[in-house]
């Protein structure tokens, strides 16, 4: 249960196109995420496949059942909310209930349901709870909840973790990882974070001005992308991209290296440099480097490596490790 | 995040508002509340003799206090009515997208600026009037009989006057606030599988209870002394029939010039006044810090 797939579906606001023909397979407990910059198109096909916006043209299946025309509440897909959307008026407890409720579902299951949800999600103590006395991770839990126990056929995500600081995001992150492993069930997420999408996603779709630009698997966009944006979207820090001269024999308008793929020396190597900023995060370093010739280049060693703004330093791309593009922009 | 220093000189420059708005209420407060134990008639220039407890007396016994102190329930109570339930439909309705939303608006607000006088003189001359009316050549265009409004339910049309004035208020707090209910919420609802209704109900009024409050306590009080819409159409009659307090204190202390009478029945509708706001305060208070 969960599989769905658009055909050709469009987008027009007034008259601007958001989404071209746009063809996607989402496969039974598969885990996609949407990525791209903002204002891709990315949470606008979301709220497509949730139904919250009617598609200008082209179809959408939910396991091989016509959903175009289908109103929201029976797709069986449940949505999270970036500002939650919690029912400030209600407890905990109502909040999860809400959707059985409207479904005309018996109190006694009703009851059991959340209390389950609420295990699950650690949320036994706060039932009683109004949203507004909840902390932000506490509060996407019970907007999870709200979606589990309608036991859909997928669950949309829109931006989930935005809200969230940084230490609470790595976590919830985790939390929704595991949440997958145990219900596996489909579900879309949708982020701009490349970080997230890496460490979450069973397959990754990377959107640009609402084009699919790649669908692939985590590492088959870092090690193959298939074009220079996806090269510098997927990454961190981003890849650097050197075109003219120095791209020399490489048969290409441009090429791209990653920052952990140039080897670092104080004493020689291939592009010479003074070190303009580097960052010590004990784990890595990072060095941004001013070469003479190619621009300012990032790189990325390995634990500590002791240098600093003014010094000199030699960076050597490892050969195999450098993607090379055509004029097109496509890799060659 | 202040000092004692500017705290104190905080009071000494609020001082002279508070002082200023003391007085403004204890002065007249007390003139009343003095006058009210006097016999103290205009028809009687110089005889100001102490009356003890009298003129509460009589103005309490006097059937049309009751008259008017149920008449001013039913004005309060209806007009409420009418301008919430009136008042959320409006909101909703002005709330969509629609061509003109701006000018449909300003129509909408409009009879606010209307002052309570003229409103009631338009109300009563060209809309009700049995003969000239509009509705009377309605009423005659579809072969009826026209329908003396202020002479058969003199109360109902006061009551449709001045709710007529109010709506616009209670539309206009009603909307803002449903401006500030957040689409996501909405939305989530509709993914629960909410139809309109229950959105309604679920969402969309708990959302508006503040304001709902804030309308209500706000009309409350200006609704209890509601007098130009009565004095210019039926002058609190036939009978006692539209005399609401307010009216009756006029009738006792301008029409009978016992000006001690007044001042009780006045004495009596501020003591009226606050007991109906403890009661809603109680009520609906709560809802104000949730």
């Amino acid at each position: 249960m969960g599989h769905i797939s658009l055909n050709q579906i469009t987008k027009t606001f007034g008259n601007v196109q958001v989404i071209p023909p746009l063809d996607l397979e989402i496969r039974d407990g598969e885990f996609i995420v949407f990525v791209g910059p903002s204002g891709c198109g990315k949470s606008t096909l979301l709220r497509l496949i949730a139904g919250l916006e009617d598609v200008t043209s082209g179809e959408i299946q939910i396991d091989g059942r016509q959903a175009t025309e289908v109103p929201p509440a029976k797709r069986g897909l449940a949505m999270v909310f970036q500002s939650y959307a919690l029912y400030p008026h209600m407890s905990v407890r109502k909040n999860i209930a809400f959707p059985l409720k409207m479904a005309g579902m018996e109190k006694s299951e009703i009851d059991k349901r959340v209390e389950g949800a609420a295990r699950v999600l650690n949320l036994t103590d706060y039932l009683d709870r109004r949203p507004g006395q909840l902390s932000g991770g506490q509060r996407q839990r019970v907007a999870i909840g709200r979606a589990i126990v309608r036991e859909p056929a997928a669950f949309l995500f829109d931006e989930p973790l935005s809200n969230l600081d940084a230490a609470l995001r790595v976590n919830m992150r985790l939390e929704i990882s595991e949440l997958h492993n145990n219900l596996e069930t489909t579900m879309i997420y949708v982020t701009h974070d490349q970080v997230e999408a890496m460490t979450m996603a069973d397959r990754i779709v990377v959107l640009q001005a609402g084009v699919i630009e790649q669908v692939g698997t985590p590492l088959e966009l870092y090690s193959q992308p298939r074009n220079i944006f996806v090269a510098g979207f997927i990454g961190s820090p981003k890849m650097n991209f050197i075109e003219g001269d120095a791209v020399g024999h490489s048969e290409a308008a441009k090429i791209g290296i990653r920052p952990e793929h140039l080897n670092l020396s104080t004493s020689e190597g291939e592009w010479a440099g003074t070190v303009n900023v580097s960052e010590h995060l004990g784990s890595d370093t990072f060095l941004h480097v001013q070469t003479e010739k190619l621009g300012t280049l990032t790189a990325r060693a390995d634990g500590e490596f002791p240098v600093r703004h003014g010094d000199k330093v030699f960076l050597t791309p490892q050969e195999d490790k450098i993607h090379r593009f055509g004029a097109d922009g496509l890799s060659i | 995040m202040a000092t004692a220093h500017s705290r104190s000189a905080a009071r000494i420059m609020i001082s002279p508002a508070v002082i200023l708005l003391l007085g403004w209420m204890l002065i007249p407060l007390s003139m009343t509340l003095y006058f009210s134990f006097l016999r103290y008639n205009l028809l009687m220039p110089g005889t100001h003799d102490w009356a003890g407890f009298l003129n509460y007396r009589f103005f309490l016994t006097d059937p049309a206090f009751f008259a008017a102190l149920k008449n001013t329930l039913i004005l309060v109570g209806g007009v409420l009515a009418i301008t919430i339930v009136g008042g959320v439909l409006l909101a909703i309705l002005l709330d969509q997208p629609m061509w003109g939303q701006g000018i449909v608006r300003i129509l909408v607000i409009a009879p606010f600026f209307v002052m309570p006088t003229v409103g009631a003189l338009v109300w009563k001359n060209m809309f009700m009037n049995p003969v000239n009316g509009l509705f009377a050549s309605l009423a005659k265009g579809i072969g009826m009989q026209p329908f003396d409004f202020l002479g058969e339910a003199p109360l109902a049309s006061i009551i449709l006057m001045v709710a007529w004035q109010w709506l616009p208020f209670a539309t206009l707090i009603l909307l803002t606030a449903l401006q500030s209910l957040d689409s996501d919420q909405l939305e989530a609802a509709e993914m629960d599988g909410a139809g309109p209704l229950s959105r309604f109900f679920h969402i969309m009024l708990p959302h508006l209870a503040r304001a709902i409050t804030v309308v209500v306590l706000i009309q409350t009080i200006f609704l209890l002394s509601v007098f130009a819409e009565i004095l210019v159409t039926t002058n609190g009659g036939p009978g006692y029939a539209t005399t609401n307090i307010t009216y009756l204190v006029y009738a006792q202390s301008l029409l009978q010039f016992d000006v001690g009478g007044g001042s009780a029945g006045g004495i009596v509708a501020v003591i009226l006044a606050n007991i109906v706001a403890i009661f809603l305060m109680r009520m609906i208070g709560k809802n104000l810090d949730i």
